[in-house]
Parts: structure tokens; sequence; C-alpha cells
């Protein structure tokens, strides 16, 4: 009895963390003060953790290619990101002469905010979410989307073509797998009857024998996970999806004309929108908050969700270590021809998974509807790929 | 009718006269986003959060977008010499002030015709997509049958030219 009383204070001491110290004010004030505790939570940790996985990532694809990577500052260089933020701190702010001052000026800012407001709707453990509104999965995707403007207004105002081309590429590819990442997340929404995002975490938040019902273990959340991850992959710029600041063509995109701590801001951005984005998928696909086995859930709900938004980001930048960077037209192709098709394919599969009722009949036809599909599809556009050796235009 | 609203109006109709009034056209573009977003924070503080969020989602998110890329497409980001201001302005206001005219007829019969609701009703997402999905089932298929055709007529017209042979 007192054990389990202990674990149910362990999994809610943020929650309980907050009305102690929410108490000590005036009745009145208490739940706006209790927002902006969460809000100042958030803009805290969050970038706590983009630190962290600076370090990680850098020492993790170090790893991958065989070398050191930081180990100068701190034990086993975990104070880099430290000496990089005073750097960044006290380095000149540049702007161009003829750039467009004041665009330029609002371009990281509400990249920044825009990024922020995403976790207001995450939920992090049981009963830790800022806001749960009605249209929780709808504020999220409205969010990432006004990040493009951003992007945009970065890349335009510097006056300078790499920016603007990187930019360009940048919106173009995050409007193509938008459409995907939202097609993706409709099927949970079909399954689930709710926009809520807590919500879709409770509808999987139950267990057969010692097994979750987490989504990813049906056939269509098999295969929404794994599109939704290459639309998120591509949605956050990065590799393989990483044409927006190929480094070897467009020194760095759309903020190459950035320096000091905007620059940091766009570097915070493209970090924060992976961790929000890595967040969305734990909820949506691998049941939130919920423990992998039902003999686990004395352990705090908000372990689980960061163990898991922390997963997604080892295999982010395992894929970053190891895949090579699509070209633009492959890109294009990619998202049009094979990933949009299948997720509106995996739309309709849902719904007979929905209306087929309980029983095994259901696991079959779906299974094998998406293997088939995949197969065929994979089949039918490499049909006409002829792989040879190859030739080179110009340099032979 | 409180300081939220007017401050919400205030920044609608700034953003709106800004995308008018600017002379550079991407600023334009930048200021109809504003005043996108103001209508947005409009029907949020009116408790519609799903014509609200889908307002950010659809006109910021893509229709902006839109404009931004059709303007630096057609390379009308370069400033004309001679001022953006079309020489039949005149024009232009007194349609628009008719336009504005009819509107604000239809909004202020529509008060008197229709009894006053005291009333919110709660609307919420689960009902908007019953309705949609079950009232307005046939004019929701009608528009998607329509933008259909409009992608596949984008697609077309962005189709590679195949060579005729030469008669």
């Amino acid at each position: 009895m007192a054990t389990s009383r202990l674990f149910t204070n362990l999994d809610q001491i943020f929650i309980l963390l907050r009305n102690w110290l929410v108490d000590f004010l005036p009745a009145a004030l208490r739940p706006a003060a209790g927002i902006v505790l969460g809000v100042i939570t958030i803009v805290c940790l969050f970038p706590g953790l983009f630190a962290l996985t600076t370090v990680f990532e850098r020492k993790g694809l170090g790893r991958i290619q065989n070398r050191l990577g930081p180990n100068r500052v701190g034990p086993f260089g975990f104070f880099q990101p430290v000496a990089d933020g005073i750097k960044s701190l006290t380095k000149e702010d540049i702007v161009p002469f003829s750039a467009n001052a004041v665009v330029h000026f609002l371009a990281p800012l509400s990249l920044v905010v825009a990024v922020f407001m995403e976790f207001a709707v995450l939920p992090m453990g049981r009963n830790m979410v800022l806001v749960d509104l009605n249209a929780g999965l709808l504020f999220f995707f409205s969010m990432s989307a006004s990040t493009e403007l951003s992007v945009f207004m970065a890349g335009w105002s510097s006056r300078n073509k790499y920016s603007l081309l990187g930019a360009m590429r940048a919106v173009a590819q995050m409007i193509s797998y938008e459409v995907v990442l939202l097609l993706s997340s409709v099927s949970v929404v079909m399954i689930a009857g709710s926009l809520s995002l807590p919500k879709i975490v409770d509808a999987q938040n139950s267990y057969t024998g010692i097994f979750p019902h987490w989504y990813i273990f049906t056939p269509w959340g098999l295969a929404g996970f794994v599109m939704y991850a290459i639309a998120a992959t591509a949605e956050t710029n990065r590799s393989p999806f990483d044409l927006p600041e190929g480094e070897s063509e467009l020194v760095a995109g759309y903020h190459t004309e950035y320096s000091g701590f905007k620059f940091a801001l766009f570097f915070l951005g493209e970090y924060l929108a992976m961790f929000a984005i890595s967040g969305l998928g734990t909820t949506l696909f691998l049941g939130g908050w919920s423990a992998p086995f039902s003999f686990l859930t004395f352990i705090p709900s908000w372990i689980w969700f960061f163990s898991k938004v922390m997963l997604s980001i080892f295999v982010f930048i395992w894929m970053r270590g190891t895949l090579p960077r699509l070209r633009q037209d492959q890109l294009m192709n990619f998202a049009w021809k094979f990933v949009l098709p299948f997720t509106l394919l995996n739309l309709f599969v849902t719904a007979l998974w929905r209306f087929m009722g309980d029983g095994w009949m259901r696991w079959v036809v779906c299974t094998v509807i998406l293997a088939a599909a995949y197969v065929l599809m994979g089949r039918l556009s490499m049909r006409n790929e002829h792989f040879g050796p190859r030739r080179y235009r110009y340099a032979e | 009718m409180n300081a939220l609203f007017y401050l919400l109006a205030a920044i609608t109709i700034c953003g709106g006269l800004a995308a008018v009034m600017l002379k550079h056209l991407v600023h334009c573009a930048l200021a109809t986003t504003v005043a996108f977003a103001g209508l947005a924070l409009l029907y949020l503080q009116l408790d519609a959060q799903f014509a609200g969020f889908a307002q950010i989602l659809v006109y910021i998110g893509a229709v902006a977008i839109l404009i931004v890329f059709a303007i630096l497409l057609t390379r009308g980001a370069d400033l004309p010499k001679e001022g953006v201001f079309s020489s039949t302005w005149f024009v232009g206001l007194v349609i628009a002030a008719g336009v504005f005219a009819v509107l604000a007829w239809a909004v202020l019969e529509s008060v008197r015709a229709l009894p006053q609701h005291n009333a919110v009703p709660a609307v919420t997402v689960h009902d908007i997509g019953n309705a949609l999905v079950g009232r307005y089932v046939l004019p929701l298929e009608i528009v998607a049958l329509l933008l259909t055709a409009a992608t596949i007529g984008a697609v077309i017209v962005a189709m590679h030219e195949k060579e005729r042979p030469k008669p």
C-alpha cells in the first residue's frame, strides 16, 4: 500500500510540486500561476535537452565516423554546449548591408516561438499536459505549418542566392511532406475518435496479457508510423532529407547569413522541432506515456515519454550518420509517387480495420493489402530504373 | 465586445491595411499573414477552436506560402519604378466600398431576422466532423471533386510537353 502510494506520488511529482508552489499564492492567482509555471518548465527543459542532444549527436556521429568528437571542454567534452552558447552570445551579430533588416530580425524569433507553442498540447506524462485542447492535433499541425513562413522569411530577407535557394528547397520539401504527416496522423484519429492528444494516449493505454495496445502493433499503425517517421525526418530537414542546408551546394541554406545568437536560435528551432515531432509520433503511435509492458507501469509515466522521445532522437542521429543525402528529384518523386499514395491506401485500410470488428480476419486482410501494395508499388516504380556502372557526363 | 476583441480587430485591420499600402510585394504578403493570424485569433476568441486552427493551418501554412512563391516565381519581387499604386485606384475603392456595404447590410439584417441566442452553443470538433460527413456530405464531396480537378489541371499544365514528330 505504502509503495503503491510512493509510486503514484513519483508519477505525479511535477504536478504535486506545481500545486505546492502555487499554494503560496492567493486563490485568485492560482490558475494563471499554474500555467506560467508550466510554460517556464517547457521553456527551460527543452533547450536543456537540446544542449545535451548536441553533445550526444556529435559524439555519436564521431563514433559512427570513427573519430573522437568533442572531448576538450569538461569531462568527455560534456560542457561543449556551454562553451558554444557563450560563444554565440558574445559573437557579433552581423546583418548583411542589403538585407531586409526587419524581416531578417523577425524570422528566427517567429520560428522559435511557433516551435515552442507545439509543446503546449503534448502530454508528457499522466495529467502532464499544459492545455488539453479539443483540437490539440490540429493546433500542433497549425503551429508546425507556420514555421514554413519563418524559413521563407529568413531565406528571402538575407538577399543571398544560397539563402533563397535553401529556403525555397526547405519550403517545397516541408509542404510536400506535411501532407503525408497530416494524412498518416488522420488514421490514428479515425481509430481513437478524437483530436485531443491526451485522449489518444488514453485509447492506447490498456493491455492484453502483458502487451500494450499501442497503435504501432497493428498493420495500419505500423505502416502509418513508418510513413510518419519518413515525413517527420523530411519536415525537420534532417538527413537524408537535409537538402535545404546541403553544405556542398548551399553553404548552410536559409541561415547562411545569420550569425551569433540568431544562428543559435535557428539551430535551437531545428532541434526543438525534432523533439516536438518525436513527441507527437510517440503520442500517436507509441502509446505516449504508457509503459511498454503491463508489469512496468510502476515506473513514472514521464520517464517513459522522455525515453521514447530520446530513442527517436537517437534514431534520427543514427540515420544522419548512416544515409547519404537524396537528390531533389528523388526527394519529390519519393514524396508524391510513393509515400503519399501509400498513406492514402493506409487510410482506406484503417477504415477497413475499424469496420471489420474484432477477430483475426482483419489482421490478415489488412496485412495482406498493405504488404501487397508495398511490394507492387516498389516493383512498379523500380521497373524503369536500370542500375549499372555509373556514368559521369562531365568528369570522364 | 471587450478590450481583447478591439485589440485583435486592430491587428487584423492593420495587417490588411499594410498589405494594401506597403510598397514591397513580399512585405505585402507578410502583412496579409498578420491579417490572417488576427482573424484566426478572433475565431479563437469566439471559442471556435476548429475554425481558428484550420485558419492558421490553411491560410498561414499554405495560402501565404503560395502567395510568396507566386511572387518570387513571376519576378514580381522587384520594386517597379513608377510606384505600385494603380491609376484606377478610385474604381477599386468604389468596388471595395460596395462589397463592404453589401456584406455589412447582410450581417446587420441577419441580426434582426434570426432570434437572438443568449446561450453560446458548445460546438466540439466531434460535432463538426459529424456534421461534415453527415448533413453536409454533398457539399464536402463537391468541393473535394473540384479540388481534385484543379490538382489534375495543375499537373497537366506543369507536365513536360512531348516532342511531336514534325510533319
